[in-house]
Order: C-alpha cells, then structure tokens, then sequence
C-alpha cells in the first residue's frame, strides 16, 4: 500500500496557500473600490485605493487566467 | 461506425444518460453556492454553466484514456460490463438526487465499474489498492483541504472586510463567485465530458467497432458535450437546494471563499496528480465557509446523511452494477432486461420526485418564503428551520423537507409541500 503522502501534501499546501491569497487580494481589491466609491461620494477621489484596488484585481485575473490555462492543457 | 450492433448502441445510448445524469448531478458544484447567495438567478446560473461545461468537453484533446485509473482490469472488457457498470452509476446518481444529497458521480461510475466487473471475472480484476489510494484517500481527504482552506479564506476576507458596508462589496463579491464558479464549471466539463467520451470509446473498442488505441470520433465528442451540457442546463435543483442552503446559511463572502477554495482546490489536485472528487471539495468548502464566520452553523445533520451517501456510493453503485452484468451476461434477452430495467427505474424516480417538485422558483425557498398565504404559511411555518436551533429541531426540518413524501400514506402532502 503506497500513497502519494507528498503529492496530497503539496495538494493541500498549494490549495491553502492559494486559497487564502487569493480571497485576501480579492477582498482588498473590493475594500479599495468601496473606499474609492466614498471618495467619490464626498467629491475628492481616492486614487491609491483605486490603484491598489485594480492591482489586486488584475492578479485575481491572472489566476483566474492560470486556471484556464491549467484546466486546457 | 459500419456495423454498431445493437448491443453497443444500447451502450452508447446508456452511457450518454450517465452523462445526462452526470450534468444535472453535478451542476450544484458550481452553481449552488452562486444561487444561494443570489449571485446569478437561478435559470442564469445554470444556462451558463452548461455553456462552460459544453465549452470545456471541447477544450481539450487529451482523452481520459482510462476511464477506470487502473481500478480494474480493462483488457478484454466487455460491453457487457460497460453496460452493467453504466446502470449502477445512473442509478445511484438519481437516488441521490432524488434525496437531493450531492455524490459524486466518479465514483458511482467507479462502483459500477468494480461491482460489475467482480461479477464478470471476479475479485481478481480488482486493484484492492488502487480503490484505496485513487477513492478513499481521496474522499477522506477532498472535503477537509477545501473545508480548511475556506474557512480561513472566509475568516480572512471578513477580517479585513470588517470595516466595509454590504452595499459597497455585494457586488465585488458577486463578479469573484460567478469567475470562480465559471472555473468549476470548465473544469467540471473537461473532467467529466471526457470521462463519457472515454467510456464510449472504450465500449467501440471491445465491440470491435473501433480499433484499440484510437481516439473518439467526432460524434461521440459532439454527443457526449451535449448530453452533459443539456443535464447541466435542465439544473439538479434538489442538490443545489442541499448545497447553498441545507448545509449552510452563506453570506455573499463565505460564497466566494467556498466557491474560490473548491476551484483551487479542483485545480491544483487535478494538476499535482492527486486527483480529488469535484462534489466532496466543493461540499468541504461550503461547509468550512460556514464554520468560516462568527455564528455561523453548519447543519450537521444534514452534513452526516451525505457522508453516509458517500460512503454507501461504491458498495451501492456496485450491488447494482453486479447485478446488473449478471443478467446482462445471460446473452441478448438480459441485455434487454437490463436495459427495460434501467428504463423503467428512471421513470418511476421522476414520477416520485414530481410529488415534491424542487424546481428554479424555489430552490432557494428553505427557509425564506414571503408567500402570506394562510395554508402555505403554515406548512412552511412547518419546515422553517429555527435559527441556530438544537440538533434535534434541524434533523427534524430535514426529514421533512428534503425526504421526498412516503408514496401513499401521505394525502395532503403533494398541495401542501409543493411550495415549500
């Protein structure tokens, strides 16, 4: 009986890692957006909120772009 | 495609409703979550993620070259066996879903699989080791990576969301649910699709109809796709209803962390060659998103009778595929027999599950219905799970809502319960 310790291992660190990145990123990215729409609100503008926030997003995309990649090939 | 007999067409007509039934199954994996937190509507969320699962079908050119991953032996396999294995998949399939509780439907087709193949040649053609390493490990396994990954992406996310309005984020959160749920999607599409697509292959193969090593015609790719996208479209509403609402209450940031933590999750077993079930990951990670948050409850119950069903999918799976290659053996009547058999079953499984309709208008309708209608209030009042309540008051909502009605000892039942 052998099982793949090491691949289930790295499974769940990658997921981990992964995971918890990318719902962190993400939740900044929205929590930037929400502070430039304040800004916004009250007539200034928020433009590192909103910088960061696209940061964030944009990573989220390259993900997101990664997986696709990942699910062809 | 000269002569297809009409054993092998029976087959591939067999293992195109296994794909059906795999479609509408396992649209929950995706879409519950997106549903139940109002992400997409109902009908939107499940067009387009059988769009995505058409779209993945196509995707990718490598076929699943073995559909059984060494679990059993495929040398000389009969159609016979396919056929046997195809019954005890579908069937289990529409049980479970007929209780509405989520399964997968990989190993349904691998306990059909094994269960006919041990009637066909016995024990022998079974990997003992294979079963544990390539099914067990992994079910054990599938639903604690994603549960524990979603409950720290949902205890992040509320962490440093904490000081943001809903208004503000509802929408962020929806985009980030609908692109993870649309990866599961794909993935579910390149995954499964090709599963059917293999087995259809490998049932040509040993009629002879194929020569071996060659890859599926473009029928079997075309028809395969559409099966799946068709069962994904016609939505498997008694599941979802499970997923996003029966397990869980998920707010639109647990949604997100579940859904993201299932697509990583599917992705990164597929890759790392650890390949884990797309229904226990994304099951785990519902229900770590709803340890995730302060206060909220994870209806064990409900969660206890689905790892039952999961642990009952090989052996059930299994008695049927035995039994089902023990007639089909018997030559060309018992073909038929298990055929007409497989038929009829799946006709009497709709019309049970036609007493107690769970359709797009009300899968999200556990526990919120604003109908004040006199009798409906009072029989949902009935079924209203109470908040955060004992154990023993939620096991009871369970059995009443999501156990189809006892067939004729229930009168009232059909009026009453249809819109709940």
């Amino acid at each position: 009986m052998k099982i793949d310790w090491a691949a289930l291992g790295s499974v769940f660190g990658v997921s981990l890692v992964a995971t918890v990145a990318l719902v962190g990123l993400f939740t900044l990215g929205v929590i930037g957006l929400s502070k430039q729409e304040q800004a916004a609100a009250q007539g200034g503008s928020a433009a590192l909120a909103r910088t960061g926030a696209y940061a964030c997003f944009a990573l989220c995309l390259g993900a997101v772009a990664y997986g696709i990649y990942l699910i062809v090939a | 495609m000269e002569h297809i007999t009409l054993l092998l067409a029976i087959v591939v007509v067999t293992a195109l409703v296994f794909d059906f039934t795999n479609g509408f199954h396992d649209t929950a994996n995706a879409m519950a979550t997106t549903i139940s937190t109002g992400a997409l509507k109902p009908k939107t969320a499940v067009v387009m993620s059988a769009v995505l699962n058409l779209v993945g079908a196509f995707l990718s050119v490598e076929v699943a070259k073995t559909i059984s991953k060494g679990l059993v032996n495929e040398d000389g396999i009969q159609p016979e066996v396919i056929l046997a294995a195809l019954v005890g998949a579908i069937l289990w399939n529409l049980v479970t879903w007929l209780v509405g509780l989520p399964s997968s439907s990989s190993h349904a087709l691998m306990g059909g699989l094994i269960g006919a193949t041990v009637a066909s040649i016995g024990v022998s053609g079974v990997n003992g080791e294979v079963v544990v390493s390539k099914v067990l490990i992994p079910a054990v396994a599938a639903p604690i990576v994603a549960g524990i990954a979603a409950t720290l992406g949902t205890k992040l996310t509320y962490k440093i969301g904490a000081k943001t309005s809903e208004k503000d984020t509802a929408k962020g959160y929806r985009v980030g649910q609908i692109a993870s749920a649309g990866l599961v999607s794909l993935a579910h599409g390149t995954n499964d699709a090709q599963k059917t697509m293999g087995i259809i292959t490998l049932a040509l193969v040993a009629g002879g109809t194929l020569a071996p090593g060659s890859n599926p015609p473009v029928w079997v790719i075309v028809s395969a796709g559409t099966a799946i996208a068709l069962g994904t479209a016609l939505g498997g509403w008694r599941i979802i209803r499970t997923m996003g609402k029966g397990l869980t209450d998920l707010q639109p940031q647990q949604g997100f962390a579940a859904q993201t933590s299932a697509a990583t999750v599917i992705l990164a077993s597929s890759h790392l060659g650890f390949s884990l079930s797309t229904t226990h990951s994304v099951s785990g990670a519902v229900m770590g998103a709803g340890l995730g948050r302060k206060g909220g409850v994870v209806r064990w119950s409900t969660a206890t009778r689905m790892f039952v069903a999961w642990g009952l999918t090989l052996p059930a799976a299994g008695l049927v595929g035995a039994g089902a290659e023990y007639v089909a053996r018997q030559g060309q009547w018992g073909v038929y027999v298990v055929a007409a058999f497989l038929a009829a079953s799946c006709v009497a499984i709709w019309l049970v599950s036609r007493r107690q309709p769970v359709d797009h208008t009300n899968v999200n309708e556990v526990e919120a219905d604003a109908e004040p209608d006199g009798v409906v209030t009072t029989a949902i009042a009935a079924v209203t799970p109470p908040p955060a309540g004992t154990v023993a008051a939620v096991a009871d909502e369970d059995l009443k809502t999501t156990i189809p009605a006892p067939a004729p000892t229930d009168p009232a039942a059909p009026p009453a319960t249809a819109a709940v």
